[in-house]
């Protein structure tokens, strides 16, 4: 549920009707409430990001990156989207393929399953996995004798990472692949190709920006996740931290300004992340205005 | 729930041989799909109602009925249900503006809206605090001029279910705006309707179940938010302690039992909010004819 609702951003040109409009002064009194609103709750916490980031300068800034605990923190955030982000992209290519292409029964339960993870509380994604590898949990005896951890250690956090960027890819290919059709993945098969070459040569390039855009989405979602790795990680600075368990720590310590610097690392994750959302909302806008829209859902 | 859980998997076999031969890779898929779902989210999701199992009944409900989940409950729902109402009018407002007027600067404004799903929750929790304490750019005037206190109280835990949610209300109701028809509200206004009765008679009800659905959509993200609040709530038992950060701290006591119990009740809801959410968009899809 805390997905991102998949909406192709369109602006612009409206068949324009300004005569039944509202009037001059009630449209100005909205806009300008709407733009307040939006400074009051994003303009202004997005550029205090960086104004308290760099309130000690910018040495001090980059000196709070560079720092050996920060930059573990990195690498870990990084692992984990390494991990995490390409299993569910091959998830959501196999669920879309499946689900899409062909009719079967249940198939609304699973399409309803494949969202549950975005409706549990990133606590409860967390805990579920104490439960199962933690020392009281259903493996934890079991991955104590043998010397396994999970809990605590990097293992978790990548499967808690996981359990909370499940549906993102999924979820966009699926409306994407059935807005489709099979139509041109037939053409290929009658013509002789195999299952696969239809698959790399007539798929792929049609859901191509479809699946970027559920990649970009699931990659900042996996980055950014706090909640649900903070149960698992155990927080063991230099090893299980990732980095907005990091700002925590530095936030806890009142080291605010090394805290908000490697939080303005993270903001502007966001922001690329939203440039290219935009952008390639846009490119699919145009992908799916090709298609003849055979059957939309 | 595990018999509901286990139920594609018994109908798969039904499905085969199903007219579509010529698509390959459906045993494929299908099996793959099933497997890391289990895998992923099925088995480890039933480790927490198996785990409650452990409990007596007693146990269970002293444990999800004791005075401070309680304080917490009322805290976690009551502030969803005013930061979801926030975002249900100033997101709609949004969204009329978005589609509806031209000003400069509009496509970045619509693509920042999208910010609180993009920033971590952690980048907005410490950032919110910070803006929001005494001596911060708007606690300074909120807590000097009008003696608000907004960081480390419950209305901070509001500012930041608003914050998070901004996005679901504009979302779900700007694509009704664009799809909506202009030719009624030209015909209601030439037939002599005010422009305040074409809105409440014809835009409003063709954009009601869309503005409901990013309500609702927006107070389940609420209800189950942990990375923004923490920094801003203050974390005072009875008073501005949220559930989730209730459950973790019965982990951090070891009472996984206890813990698991109140996840047991915060899943229950995230379930019954999920299914009102899909009747919303049935609703939804059917007003709008498609």
């Amino acid at each position: 549920m805390s997905a991102p609702v998949p909406v192709p951003i369109r602006c612009g040109e409206l068949p324009s009707a300004p005569e039944v409009m509202e009037p001059k002064w009630v449209r100005g009194v909205l806009l300008a409430v709407a733009l307040l609103f939006l400074t009051l709750f994003l303009f202004v916490p997005l550029l205090s990001v960086f104004a308290e980031a760099l309130k000690k300068g910018w040495d001090a800034y980059v000196a709070a990156i560079v720092e050996e605990d920060a930059l573990s923190a990195i690498k870990l955030t990084l692992l984990t989207a390494a991990i995490a982000v390409p299993l569910n992209l091959v998830f959501g290519v196999a669920a879309s393929w499946c689900i899409a292409k062909f009719e079967f029964r249940g198939k609304s339960v699973l399409l309803t399953l494949i969202d549950l993870p975005f409706s549990v509380s990133p606590v409860i994604s967390g805990l579920i996995y104490v439960l199962l590898f933690g020392a009281q949990g259903w493996f934890g005896p079991w991955l104590q004798a043998h010397d396994i951890k999970i809990l605590f250690a990097v293992p978790g956090i990548v499967l808690a990472t996981i359990f909370v960027t499940f549906p993102f890819v999924a979820r966009e290919l699926i409306p994407l692949m059935q807005a489709q059709g099979n139509e041109e993945e037939e053409a290929a098969l009658v013509l002789g190709a195999s299952g696969w070459d239809t698959f790399r040569r007539v798929t792929l390039p049609n859901i191509k920006w479809g699946l970027l855009y559920g990649v970009i989405l699931c990659n900042a979602r996996a980055m950014g996740e706090f909640g649900a790795v903070s149960v698992v990680s155990g927080h063991i600075r230099g090893e299980t931290n990732t980095m907005p368990l990091q700002v925590e720590i530095l936030y806890n310590e009142y080291n605010f300004a090394a805290a908000f610097a490697v939080a303005s690392l993270l903001a502007l994750l966001a922001l690329v992340t939203l440039a290219l959302k935009t952008f390639i909302a846009w490119r699919l806008n145009e992908d799916v205005a090709d298609e003849p829209r055979a059957e939309e859902l | 729930m595990s018999a509901v859980l286990a139920a594609p998997a018994t109908e798969v076999p039904a499905a085969q041989g199903a007219p579509f031969r010529v698509m390959p890779g459906f045993k494929l898929s299908l099996g793959f799909t099933l497997f890391y779902l289990a895998l992923i989210v099925l088995i480890p999701l039933s480790a927490v109602f198996l785990k409650t199992f452990t409990l007596s009944w007693q146990g269970f409900w002293s444990a999800v009925t004791s005075e401070r989940v309680l304080a917490s409950y009322r805290l976690t729902f009551g502030a969803s249900l005013i930061g979801a109402s926030i975002n249900a009018v100033f997101g709609f407002l949004v969204a009329w503006v978005l589609v509806r007027y031209q000003f400069p600067g509009k496509r970045i404004v619509d693509a920042l809206v999208d910010l609180p799903f993009a920033l971590p929750t952690a980048v907005a929790g410490i950032t919110l605090t910070a803006l929001y304490s005494a001596n911060g750019w708007i606690g300074r005037y909120v807590e000097g001029q009008l003696g608000l206190k907004v960081a480390f109280t419950p209305l901070g835990v509001v500012v930041a279910l608003t914050f998070i949610g901004l996005p679901f209300v504009v979302r779900t109701v700007q694509p009704v705006l664009e799809d909506a028809e202009r030719e009624l509200e030209e015909a209601a206004a030439s037939l002599g309707a005010s422009a305040w009765q074409t809105f409440t008679r014809v835009v409003f009800p063709t954009v009601l179940p869309s503005l409901m659905t990013g309500f609702a959509l927006a107070f389940a993200r609420a209800t189950g938010e942990y990375g923004s609040v923490i920094f801003i709530a203050g974390n005072m038992p009875m008073v501005s302690e949220i559930t989730p950060l209730f459950i973790i701290t019965k982990l951090e006591q070891y009472d996984y039992a206890g813990a698991t119990a109140i996840a047991v009740v915060m899943l229950v809801v995230s379930f019954i909010m999920l299914l009102s959410i899909n009747l919303l968009q049935a609703w939804a899809r059917g007003k709008s004819g498609k």
